[in-house]
């Protein structure tokens, strides 16, 4: 351990790769939380099955690559198409009859849809590990920092992406909608928007994202059934640890933990990633926990 | 009150209702012509791929042993049945599941699960209820120092994975101008029992040798980004970079090597043929060194699979989506001959009897000798190490077998 | 306090009306492996689930902390026990060698002993973890307790399964019961059993204490509670030792019943038995003594139902049948039942409350 620290001051380009390592992978990170925090903050839907998304994502860029020849970035906007139908159908069958119930019972019907998809992508593709092919290459910055034009490409898109998502939340009539929505569902309705058609919108909304990282994935990292949990867990500790309804949190966090898997893997050690960035998650929260208790203090 | 008295009779005669159902057909070890062997086997979970590679073995084992002929034991002609549980790539379903097999599906005969851990698991069950097991998919020693009676496996032991790997890494070394005892080693490991096996054979090499280890990490849980491990590999530079994380390591180290540019002379990586590297990679995993059980180029040969170039062609013809066997559908499927050449000699289905009869094989089959140790490991095979060179994997040592010259240093390939 | 509140408590103080669960359960739990020995084993990790669930409740239901984490004490338990076994006969490190010290073997002497004290300290070890972790943890509130003690329980197996000295991923293999294979499974049925049902009594007995009632009272309002002088964490933490005590037992059992441990698929599984241990008594209908038993023993026939039956398709059963229960059955089987018939569960059906108990179970 002392030894991965000392090469980190030995050379100091190993900062700057490691720390764009894990910025250009954060922002995928980022993509699927802030879908998270949008279900969580708008219908307070806890969807455990963020990762499956992901993954079901990564599979169809993976399937059109492999049975059609398209390229996978080609497949990114016709995967979100899918998932956001797919989002709509799941929300008319299950997720509405769970909104705004005691936490855990979102949480355990979503968790009942992860694993119905991890099994079905299962006897679908079979479990092998698979990756699409984006054909590009890697460069080299200053004879020692290396990137991958595909991590480039994938953060700019997540980059376009959220701008997209973020424009659309202000200046359209749904995103309006949304946002009056989750501040008071109720006085939403009685201003004659029809929350229950918001609701559909936020969740379909919310799986198209996350198949647009899931694209982005499958080009960058591997895919495989059962590797959505992972993903709907560094969802979760990126929405926690930034808190509700916060989206410069989302990013911020979303780097932070990108970065911190890199850091704690070299430093620690590989084995131990998600100690760090669990972590990190607890220093957080528990930071948090003492500012407000002290804002108690000054209340009383 | 009489709702309540209706009821709860109801609710318990409805779980043992239940109970009883979970028993599934009741099969037992002999059912009319079949044989009914039992296996507990990953088709979920993180060995899943290699659990599928697995039951192909066996199935096709099954299948080929059933057209030409069966088994015949005491005169009569028997047909062999496989009867499988998932066991979610967790040792602690294993064990359950064994039980089930065993009391409640009467299996006396026993066909292992994929992996060391789950192996782990399985032993002590069947050697408690004295039912024999042949395993091809176990290969951790310490299965092998236990005394156990009932486990028999048809494959090399952990340690000798990559021991040829680093015995030519410290042949190689002056290719580069350098003394073995010079040679820097990186190692990145999954974090389970099997790789750790290997991990400790490799370090008990690279003393031998005096060679240096600068890396020694551990793969992730998820398996799915090595990246740090590899950055380090890229500061520190070292002359061979030793890699073994069954098929979902192998696949995530072959992409992330390419993708990140690394550039070690020498790589040394389990499980290549399983993970399909060279379909999935192309050219980039050129010049990797792959440690095999088996290889469809060598000479062994026996009476149901012809040439072990036979069974590879067989078995690419029975299932899509092979460009190379893996060497995991081979042991298993030579496991299942073990079974009926066992059950021929024994001439009885007392397991005792078959147990002797398992434990006195040797047999040549087109997976090579197969000839049990007292402890039970297989000692008439040597495993051979491959190289990949132009998408073909070739084999380059032990010298005995050896079909090409090594590559010798790699350069990083696009 | 809600009606439905009201009609769980008057059923659950009533002994003469819980009689026929009594004596339905401890005749199965007898009667069961001497009926169906070839169930034993089964049968034993049926009564593991019970415990899962029970324990679960005490903070889930009772307290309203609703801990995604509580695997840590299982695979803290089993792990404690492990050291203790290996440790009292050999040096634990040599014994965890990956490169196999050789046979090692436990007299039947030592191998009783051995147990005795591993499951002994099993469950206090993890008792005692949970004032360590609780005074981290209970900082937080609702979904951040969660996804707090979730993280908790990842890292858990990764620590675990980075250090050497219990041989890291490797695992421990366990001593080898000294018996024969039925005495084994009947040897590992009694304990789980005594273990469910000692969990069983003494969780019945401390909520119908004040404490039972204070940390229901933290449930319904942690700042009145503690307003009205409820000394919270301390309570907090009593109850999570609690659980964790009898969490921690079951783990040894359980280490003990699989032959082989390793940290991160068999002490420390997060996705599986730590998500099913929230699922069970979410079934059965939580906050109640019954629930969790009754949410237990349906979630692990089903289980084992679409495990032989439909092999290939069970996550997708497994997934279908939590989903539609928690859609269909939002309030468990208890909630259900209570539904439909009131009466038996002492509710006197008054329009006011009728109407009341309805608003809550749609809020």
């Amino acid at each position: 351990m002392f030894g991965n620290i000392q090469l980190l001051i030995a050379a100091p380009a190993l900062n700057v790769q490691l720390l764009l390592d894990g910025i250009l992978i954060g922002a995928i990170f980022a993509l699927a939380a802030y879908g998270l925090a949008l279900v969580w903050g708008v219908m307070n839907v806890k969807n455990l099955a963020q990762g499956d998304y992901v993954i079901l994502g990564g599979y169809i860029a993976w399937w059109g690559q492999k049975t059609f020849g398209i390229h996978p970035i080609v497949m990114l906007p016709i995967a979100c198409v899918l998932l956001f139908i797919m989002g709509w159908l799941l929300y008319l069958l299950i997720i509405r009859w769970v909104i705004n119930r005691d936490m855990f019972t979102s949480l355990l019907a979503t968790f009942g849809i992860a694993f119905m998809l991890a099994q079905l992508l299962n006897v679908a593709f079979g479990p092998e590990i698979q990756t699409a092919q984006s054909g590009m290459t890697t460069r080299t910055l200053f004879a020692t920092v290396s990137v991958a034009e595909i991590k480039v490409v994938s953060f700019v898109l997540c980059c376009v992406l959220a701008a997209l998502i973020v424009a659309f939340m202000k200046k359209s009539r749904m995103g309006q909608a949304i946002r009056a929505t989750a501040q008071d569902a109720r006085a939403a309705r009685i201003m004659g928007i029809d929350t229950e058609r918001v609701y559909a919108f936020t969740y379909a909304l919310n799986a198209a994202i996350c198949a647009a990282a899931g694209v982005l994935i499958s080009m960058i990292w591997v895919i495989q059934p059962f590797y959505g949990i992972t993903h709907a867990i560094r969802s979760f500790v990126i929405v926690t640890a930034a808190g509700l309804g916060n989206l410069p949190g989302v990013i911020v966090a979303a780097f932070g933990l990108g970065v911190a898997e890199q850091y704690g893997g070299f430093v620690l050690g590989a084995e131990l990633q998600q100690v760090s960035v669990v972590g990190l998650l607890l220093i957080v929260l528990i930071w948090r926990q003492i500012k407000l208790a002290r804002l108690r203090q000054v209340v009383q | 009150m009489r709702n309540m008295y209706t009821i709860l009779p109801t609710v318990a005669a409805g779980i043992t209702a239940l109970a009883v159902l979970t028993a599934g057909p009741a099969y037992a070890k002999v059912e009319g012509d079949s044989i009914i062997l039992g296996s507990a086997i990953s088709f979920t979970g993180k060995y899943s791929t290699n659990g599928i590679h697995a039951k192909n073995g066996y199935d096709l084992g099954v299948k080929i042993i059933n057209e030409r002929g069966g088994v015949k034991v005491d005169g009569k002609t028997y047909k062999l049945k496989v009867k499988y549980y998932d066991d979610e790539s967790t040792p602690a379903r294993t064990a359950q599941l064994l039980e089930r097999l065993i009391k409640q599906d009467g299996v006396k005969f026993f066909l292992g699960p994929y992996s060391s851990a789950t192996t782990k698991a399985a032993a002590p069950i069947v050697e408690k209820y004295k039912v024999p097991m042949v395993e091809a998919e176990g290969a951790s020693r310490s299965l092998f120092t236990k005394g156990y009676r009932y486990l028999f496996a048809v494959l090399s032991t952990s340690e000798q994975y990559l021991a040829s790997a680093i015995a030519l890494a410290a042949e190689l070394a002056p290719k580069i101008g350098k003394k073995p005892s010079d040679i820097k080693v990186a190692m990145s490991f999954e974090n389970d029992p099997f790789s750790l096996d290997v991990r400790a054979g490799v370090i008990e090499d690279t003393k031998r040798f005096g060679m240096k280890i600068v890396v020694d990490d551990k793969m992730p849980r998820d398996l799915s980004d090595i990246s740090p491990t590899l950055r380090k590999v890229q500061a520190v530079k070292p002359d061979i970079l030793v890699i073994s994380g069954h098929s979902k390591g192998a696949a995530t180290a072959a992409r992330q090597i390419k993708e990140l540019k690394i550039d070690v002379p020498m790589i040394a990586m389990t499980h290549c043929e399983a993970a399909k590297i060279v379909q999935k990679f192309g050219k980039s995993v050129d010049d990797y060194l792959c440690p095999t059980q088996w290889s469809e180029t060598l000479s062994y040969k026996d009476d149901y699979f012809g040439t072990a170039a036979d069974y590879d062609k067989l078995f690419k013809a029975t299932f899509k989506g092979y460009k190379n066997v893996p060497y995991q559908s081979a042991q298993a499927t030579a496991a299942v001959q073990v079974w009926k050449d066992a059950f021929e000699r024994a001439n009885s289905f007392d397991p005792m009897k078959v147990r002797d009869a398992l434990s006195a094989t040797d047999m040549k089959t087109f997976y090579g000798g197969i000839k049990f140790a007292k402890a039970g490991n297989n000692i008439a095979k040597p495993m051979v190490l491959r190289q990949i060179q132009g998408g073909q994997y070739v084999v380059v040592a032990p010298s005995k077998w050896a079909s090409h010259p090594v590559n010798f240093p790699r350069k990083a390939k696009d | 306090m809600s009606a439905a509140r009201q009609g769980f408590d008057s059923f659950e103080k009533n002994n003469r009306k819980q009689l026929p669960f009594y004596i339905g359960l401890l005749a199965f739990g007898i009667l069961g492996p001497l009926l169906f020995p070839n169930y034993t084993l089964q049968i034993a990790i049926l009564w593991i689930m019970v415990l899962f669930a029970q324990t679960w409740d005490t903070l889930g239901g009772q307290m309203g902390y609703n801990s995604l984490g509580n695997i840590f004490f299982f695979g803290a338990g089993m792990y404690i026990s492990a050291i203790v076994q290996v440790g009292t006969v050999y040096d634990v490190g040599l014994y965890t060698s990956a490169s196999g010290a050789g046979k090692a073997s436990f007299t039947p002497d030592q191998y009783y002993t051995g147990i005795s004290l591993g499951i002994l300290a099993a469950g206090v070890g993890s008792a005692l973890l949970a004032p360590i972790l609780g005074f981290i943890m209970f900082g937080l509130r609702a979904a951040y307790f969660a996804i707090g003690t979730l993280g908790v329980a990842l890292a858990a197996g990764e620590i675990i399964g980075a250090w050497q000295w219990v041989g890291g991923g490797s695992g421990i293999a366990m001593p080898v019961y000294p018996g024969s294979a039925d005495g084994r499974s009947e040897f590992f049925y009694w304990i789980s059993f005594a273990a469910a049902v000692a969990t069983f009594l003494v969780l019945r007995w401390l909520y119908t204490t004040r404490f039972g009632l204070a940390i229901n009272a933290i449930r319904d309002d942690e700042d009145k509670a503690e307003a009205t002088g409820i000394p919270t964490l301390r309570h907090k933490i009593v109850a999570w030792s609690v659980a964790a005590f009898f969490l921690g037992i079951s783990g040894a059992i359980f280490g003990n019943m699989t032959g082989f441990i390793e940290p991160l698929e068999v002490a420390f599984p997060t996705v599986t038995f730590g998500i099913f241990m929230v699922a069970m008594p979410l079934l059965g209908g939580k906050g109640t003594l019954w629930g969790p038993v009754l949410g237990a023993i349906v979630f692990h026939v089903v289980k084992e139902v679409t495990w032989t039956y439909l092999l290939g398709w069970q996550w997708v059963a497994l997934g279908l049948i939590i989903i539609i229960t928690v859609v269909f059955f939002q309030q468990g089987i208890m909630g259900w039942m209570k539904e439909k018939w009131p009466e038996k569960f002492g509710v006197v059906i008054d329009p006011v409350t009728a109407a009341e108990s309805r608003e809550e179970a749609t809020r």
